[in-house]
């Protein structure tokens, strides 16, 4: 085996480590910041300032009875939890989190840092988030409960719907970077422009697409079932929604599926607006720094938006997504599709 | 290497296909069928058409299979079970069944021929040449200016299949509704 597999490998290990403790830390930081925004301190007993309390959950969620309804779909109950962790980790695999590197010097030949390399990664990460509704669809179905099987439906409904927004706001960077993959998209935005020829602004796309923008940012929330728009398990009305049948690792399954969702996106986000690993003052084989700067503020953005606005209703959800968002992204799409062909990039 | 993963998405995709058929969970046939899109999306990437298999997981396994999903949960049939007691298998009338059948010669004749015509001209292995055919720019430039009509014409036929299903789901406001009646 030659140094640069190995070292592929390496990465690849890392990545799957990294989501699989971003989970533990997400659920720490959400717990942490819910209280301070409530005046509250939040977990502190286990280890220095309650660090140690993603573990005492996780301990706790292992030693929990596993529990099936009776008139449940054995196989498709079962089948739903792993599908959604499924899709959680296999989008990270072409997100792309820093620029080629040697480590240091350590090998001849730079490495990519991400999973897989593949042309068209933008959409097959749309491709496997679009399969991730498959796994909470089924579990409102297979758990042959009338809370499950409502926010099951209401999952589905809401996710196809933000999906298309999410597709034609993914389209206008992919218009103007005119690549599919994300490792290209991130390279494009390398530099400054000057603005009044001494101002430096990073070239980022988030300047070019604040309503792009903001429409992926928006149907990112409805994707990935956040407050305000986390009905599928709105507790007042639906129990827990999908995995209210749920108990133990299974139900730790969904958990995770929904951190990592989370980071995904954030990630996503920042590689196609807001620079990738490019910023200054650091060196360029440093850029993860900035990568994982960025998608900690937008993570933290998401969680802090999940204990500021109260949720919205059903029906008000709908007609934003369809009626404003829509049309919204389609005609972000359209001028910038008329900008790139008048300026002839 | 290639031929043992065609061989496996080929029988999983046949496997898969029969069984969606001979399901009686609706459910359950969705879910094959989505099974079976993935595998047939793993033999375009044997093909070196990436772009073809992720639009075919997108589109097909993503979008149209769940709304499938959606309206079988929303009527929530569970099996075909029901009535099967009142009503022999198979019984539709001598007329339907009759067609049935020619159709299915038909279908059968059509298969033969076509896996005939296939034999005579052996399958090709994907060579690089396949892959700058099927780039994403490739494809749009095909579409866009050789196929753009054929593409258009698509295009007009989903609106035309959009507007008949809004005008068959809209209530009539002049017509009395069940209740009223």
């Amino acid at each position: 085996m030659s140094a640069t597999l190995i070292a592929q490998l390496v990465v690849i290990g890392f990545t799957f480590f990294m989501l699989l403790n971003s989970a533990a830390v997400l659920v720490l930081m959400e717990r942490k910041v819910a209280a301070f925004i409530q005046q509250r301190l939040g977990p502190y007993r286990v280890g220095p300032w309650g660090a140690m309390q993603p573990l005492a959950d996780i301990i706790k969620l292992m030693m929990k009875e596993e529990l099936r309804p009776k008139s449940a779909d054995t196989f498709l109950f079962y089948l739903a939890p792993i599908l959604c962790a499924t899709a959680a980790f296999a989008a990270f695999a072409v997100v792309p989190f820093g620029a080629d590197t040697t480590f240091f010097g350590l090998l001849d030949e730079p490495v990519k840092l991400m999973a897989a390399d593949v042309n068209v990664g933008l959409l097959v990460i749309f491709a496997i988030t679009s399969m991730g509704v498959y796994g909470i669809v089924l579990a409102g179905w297979a758990s042959n409960s009338k809370y499950s099987l409502l926010g099951g439906l209401r999952s589905s409904a809401q996710m196809i719907s933000y999906e298309l927004s999410y597709g034609l706001s993914l389209a206008a960077v992919i218009m103007l970077a005119g690549t599919l993959s994300l490792r290209e998209v991130v390279d494009a935005q390398a530099g400054y422009w000057h603005l009044f020829g001494v101002l430096p602004i990073p070239k980022w796309y988030v300047f070019l697409q604040p309503l792009g923008f903001f429409i992926f940012m928006t149907a990112g929330v409805a994707e990935t079932n956040r407050a305000p728009f986390d009905f599928p398990e709105a507790e007042q009305e639906l129990v827990a929604g999908y995995h209210t049948e749920y108990s133990s690792m299974t139900f730790a399954l969904f958990f995770m599926a929904e951190y990592i969702n989370m980071v995904t996106v954030s990630a996503v986000a920042v590689n196609l607006f807001l620079g990738g690993w490019h910023g200054p003052f650091l060196p360029e084989y440093l850029g993860w720094m900035w990568f994982l700067l960025k998608v900690f503020a937008l993570l933290f953005f998401y969680i802090w938006m999940r204990w500021t606005l109260p949720r919205y209703r059903y029906d008000h959800l709908m007609e934003f997504g369809w009626k404003w968002l829509l049309p919204a992204a389609t005609l972000n799409l359209l001028v910038t599709a008329g900008v790139v062909i008048w300026m002839g990039w | 290497m290639d031929a043992l993963f065609f061989w496996i998405f080929a029988a999983v995709m046949v496997v898969a296909s029969l069984l969606v058929v001979g399901q009686r969970n609706p459910m359950y046939s969705v879910l094959l069928l989505i099974v079976s899109f993935a595998a047939l999306s793993g033999l375009y990437v044997l093909l070196n058409a990436p772009f073809m298999a992720v639009v075919q997981i997108i589109i097909y396994a993503g979008a149209i299979m769940v709304l499938f999903l959606f309206v079988v949960m929303l009527l929530n049939v569970r099996t075909e079970e029901d009535g099967a007691e009142t009503r022999r298998p198979f019984d539709i009338g001598p007329g339907p069944r009759r067609f049935g059948a020619v159709l299915a010669v038909v279908l059968a004749v059509q298969l033969i021929w076509a896996l005939r015509r296939i034999a005579e001209a052996p399958f090709a292995p994907a060579g690089p040449d396949a892959a700058a055919q099927t780039s994403v720019y490739a494809i749009g430039l095909r579409l866009f200016r050789e196929y753009a009509f054929a593409f258009e014409a698509t295009s007009v036929l989903i609106l035309v299949a959009m507007v008949g299903a809004v005008i068959l789901a809209r209530r009539d406001p002049h017509l009395p509704t069940r209740k009223e009646q």
